[in-house]
């Protein structure tokens, strides 16, 4: 099935302007989760206007598999240009699948100050949750088979791809 | 009880033979060589075809560690492994504890190793009391209990006036006096040959020039008081020139060189192996080329084979904590035999520097396969590939580069004194 | 007439070839790092990638919460048969900013006063089931020794053994560089001073060669640089002036006392006259050269105040360095370890 991500992106800023009027958040930070929830945020930004730089987030050191992968340097380290405490921050992923990347995240957050509130925003929610974890705002819902995996291609035009894996 | 051996390539370095004859061995002596003696019958047949018959090689400096350090080795293990390695004499070193600087250690080694039935052990006095290189030991009363020379080993004797004595009265008590030359200073702090290798590793320098300058003035001080002086173990290519020198002007001077520094050199060490942590330390490759030459030339006698066996908690340390000292009885043929096939020089001149040199430096019947002569020889074959393991080597030293390593050129039987002390590869 | 066969085994042995072989024990069979004994002999790319990984880990040390959640659960000990205070504290740091559980035992280098064996030290130790051993020890070699002795489930990192190497303090000196002057195959370095009993003098080398630097020099005293030093691949000098000249980087040892007890210098004097790093010698060197010294520092003998606390000094940086590239080592060795274990 292919998928208009730009207008994904387009709906879920939208839907996550009305969120931050009902629930009176004047001045959200955005922060993405690299490298794919980077680019979602980057748009999102656009969408609403933000003038502050975006928070990027490696996870890597809050893995919950560091032991059985190891370290990989792939990834630019974490940037968070602004103080975390007392914000509200929306956290913008490109895949939500088992929630443990959205936990990494949300454990490194916490271990640079104490946000207000966190919104979890995704393009795609694909089932397979492992952990109890929701996004408030998903752009469209994944049903993939058993031995697929789906990739967010990018950084200029985003598109979205579906391996095989051998089983 | 007389022995017939038959079909070896007999090879006498002494006479030049060289060549598959007969060998008949009477009541200890050498009977006959080539010819069978009309109408004699043996008692006791040996074939030796395949095999290579030869005199019994010496070791100029084995450590046998018994009195005093018996958790490393002891008189009776060491000789029979010495007879299985060829061996029919081996000089025991001094460094025992008591030290040999008394008539009654010498007796107790002899003692010990009569009962032992392998090879002859003959003993080595020490130079000084305690090996200290203060004071003079009783060198008449260690004459007259037998040893076959004096020796202080590595301790480098520090004040130039006790060697010029020590030297001054073994020469009156008719003594050979064996040195390891290496000046105290320069040898001290270091472990290992001076160079690019102990810069990398990071490991304290031996330089050359600590051992010759030690040669240079153990020569002009042993030609002052008209010593004889053999210098064990050279190692470094420049102390050769010196010796060649002195023994031309008529100087009585010999020399030998252990077989580890005619087989390895200081890059061995590689990350800090301690099976290559020996004194004096290996040294370059061009040492290692000038020692061959020089052994080819006969500048050198004699190729020792420098025994020193440890247990497994003196090598089971970082480097420079480590026991130096390799333990060299059992594969001292293969890697003899290595040299010669790696074109250093020829098996001839190997045997003479294991074992002819040797006695004549001890000033010993031996060596030699003359009618007369008494009957201490070898007999191996050459081609024989076996493992060096717990199982096959007969020292209680394990502490061998070869360990595990496949080796080529085994002895199957030794002949000490007419007397089979070593047979089918088994003792007897 | 019995020919000997040819005797190939044998010939290797003659060659010397039997040598034990240069197999590295720091890497696994598939190149990760298991041990960080010695820089020597390590791949560039591997060098490059501990540089990489410290840059993930140097931002930890601005946050509030200097702490990443790596390595919760595991234990490091430090065994320093040598003591050092800074060393120490820096390994010590590190692991903890892993979430590492960290014992300290100063082992006394005469543990073996009382007749211990290192080998037996060692094992007492393995029963407390740590995961990483961090060692310093005063003689060289002991780290591979202590490596090669250990079960396979722990690893090791050397806090510097003798003269030999002390790896980690070389991979943040070159960190350090990295982060000043970026690209290594375009530098002039010179490393001042008692060359002869540094070990971080050997691993600067090491590495600084392995990491392509074309031009490496050594300045010192006769006495101080040791012998046939330039089959590492570096070119040596014992006038400071000529040394340093133009170079971009001036790395300054500290000169013990003892030297001079040794009769291998006269005086502290003499030394800073001749070799020390004053504002007037460093005009020789690129105008934009960095400073940089291992500490502690002897001010007035190896290097001026002025140099020492001036603009091109980076003396600070390398200390704080120094716990992002251990961070990187530790995660890199305990990460491929239970890579391995997972296998």
């Amino acid at each position: 099935m292919q998928y208009d991500i730009e207008a994904l992106i387009h709906t879920m800023a939208e839907q996550l302007q009305t969120r931050l009027g009902a629930a009176g958040i004047g001045s959200p930070a955005l922060v993405g989760i690299r490298t794919g929830g980077v680019w979602v945020a980057e748009r999102l930004r656009a969408h609403l206007g933000l003038a502050e730089p975006l928070g990027e987030l490696n996870i890597a050191f809050y893995r919950d598999d560091f032991s059985r992968i190891g370290i990989h340097p792939t990834v630019e380290p974490s940037v968070l240009p602004f103080d975390v405490d007392g914000r509200d921050l929306i956290l913008v992923d490109d895949i939500l699948y088992t929630g443990r990347t959205v936990r990494a995240a949300m454990n490194e957050i916490f271990d640079y100050g104490r946000p207000r509130s966190i919104q979890l925003v995704v393009l795609f929610d694909r089932s397979g949750r492992e952990l109890p974890i929701e996004a408030q705002v998903v752009g469209a819902h994944l049903s993939l088979q058993p031995g697929e995996h789906a990739k967010l291609t990018g950084p200029s035009s985003l598109s979205l791809e579906i391996h095989r894996t051998r089983a | 009880m007389r022995i017939r051996i038959h079909g070896g390539r007999v090879i006498d370095p002494a006479s030049g033979h060289d060549a598959v004859a007969e060998v008949w061995v009477e009541d200890g002596q050498i009977l006959s060589l080539g010819r069978a003696p009309r109408g004699l019958k043996a008692d006791d047949t040996f074939d030796a075809s395949g095999l290579v018959v030869a005199p019994g090689f010496v070791d100029l400096g084995s450590h046998l560690r018994e009195p005093g350090f018996e958790h490393k080795a002891t008189i009776e293990r060491e000789a029979r492994a010495a007879a299985a390695g060829g061996f029919t004499s081996i000089c025991a070193t001094p460094d025992t504890q008591p030290v040999v600087d008394n008539a009654a250690v010498v007796e107790h080694i002899v003692k010990r190793a009569k009962a032992a039935r392998g090879a002859r052990v003959l003993v080595l006095g020490a130079l000084t009391v305690g090996l200290d290189g203060q004071l003079l030991s009783e060198m008449h009363a260690l004459n007259a209990a037998g040893v076959v020379g004096l020796t202080n080993l590595d301790r480098a004797i520090k004040d130039t006036v006790v060697l010029k004595h020590a030297l001054a009265y073994a020469a009156s008590a008719e003594l050979t006096v064996f040195l390891q030359p290496e000046d105290y200073w320069l040898g001290r702090q270091g472990q290992i040959h001076e160079g690019a290798v102990s810069t990398r590793l990071g490991i304290p320098g031996i330089p050359s020039a600590a051992e010759v300058i030690a040669v240079q003035r153990d020569l002009t001080l042993a030609a002052a008081v008209q010593a004889r002086v053999h210098f064990s173990r050279i190692s470094a290519a420049e102390s050769v020139k010196p010796i060649a020198d002195a023994r031309r002007r008529g100087q009585a001077v010999s020399a030998d060189v252990s077989l580890a520094h005619l087989s390895f050199t200081v890059d061995d060490i590689g990350h800090y192996d301690p099976n290559f942590h020996v004194r004096p330390p290996l040294r370059a490759a061009s040492d290692r080329s000038a020692l061959r030459k020089a052994v080819k030339a006969g500048a050198i006698d004699a190729i020792s084979a420098g025994h020193e066996p440890h247990d497994g908690d003196a090598k089971a340390a970082p480097f420079g904590v480590t026991e130096p000292g390799m333990s060299t009885l059992d594969t001292f043929l293969p890697a003899l035999l290595a040299q010669v096939a790696a074109g250093a020089f020829d098996l001839p001149t190997a045997l003479a520097a294991a074992s002819t040199r040797p006695h004549q430096i001890l000033g010993r019947d031996g060596g030699r396969l003359t009618p007369g002569s008494v009957a201490d020889l070898t007999l191996f074959d050459p081609a024989c590939r076996w493992q060096a393991n717990g199982e096959t080597l007969h020292s209680s030293g394990l502490n061998t580069p070869y360990l595990n390593q496949t080796l080529t050129g085994r002895v199957v039987a030794t002949l000490v004194g007419g007397q089979w002390a070593y047979r089918n590869f088994s003792p007897v | 007439m019995a020919k000997l066969p040819a005797n190939e085994v044998l010939k290797e042995c003659v060659d010397g070839e039997m040598a034990m072989s240069a197999a590295d024990i720091q890497l696994d069979d598939q190149g990760r790092l298991r041990h960080f004994i010695a820089i020597e002999g390590l791949p560039r790319a591997l060098l490059t990638q501990i540089l990489d990984n410290a840059e993930r880990f140097a931002p930890v040390g601005d946050r509030t919460v200097k702490k990443v959640p790596l390595l919760r659960g595991r234990t490091v000990a430090n065994l320093f048969f040598e003591p050092s205070t800074r060393t120490r504290t820096t390994f010590d740091l590190a692991a903890k900013r892993l979430s590492a559980d960290v014992l300290n035992l100063n082992i006394e280098a005469s543990s073996t006063k009382k007749g211990e064996s290192l080998a037996d030290t060692l094992r007492n130790l393995e029963a407390m089931q740590c995961d990483m051993f961090v060692v310093r020890h005063q003689v060289s070699g002991a780290a591979h020794f202590i490596a090669q002795q250990v079960a396979p489930y722990i690893s090791v990192i050397n806090g510097g053994d003798g003269r030999h190497e002390h790896p980690t303090q070389g991979m943040l000196d070159a960190f350090t560089i990295r982060r000043h002057k970026q690209d290594f195959t375009r530098l002039k370095i010179a490393i001042v001073g008692d060359v002869a009993h540094s070990r971080v003098a050997r691993s600067n080398i090491q590495a600084l060669k392995i990491l392509g630097v074309p031009d490496l020099r050594v300045v010192g005293p006769k006495t101080l640089i040791p012998p046939a030093i330039d089959a590492m691949g570096v070119t040596v000098y014992d006038d400071l002036d000529e040394g340093i000249r133009d170079c971009d980087v001036v790395i300054t040892l500290r000169l013990q006392q003892e030297r001079m007890q040794s009769a291998l210098l006269p005086s502290a004097h003499e030394y800073f006259r001749e070799y020390g790093l004053t504002a007037d010698r460093m005009r020789l060197a690129a105008p934009d050269a960095i400073v940089m010294h291992p500490g502690p520092i002897n001010r007035g003998v190896e290097i001026d105040s002025a140099v020492a606390d001036g603009a091109q000094s980076v003396i600070l940086q390398q200390v704080t360095y120094g716990i992002a590239v251990r961070m990187a080592v530790m995660a890199m060795i305990l990460g491929s370890q239970a890579q391995a274990g997972a296998a």
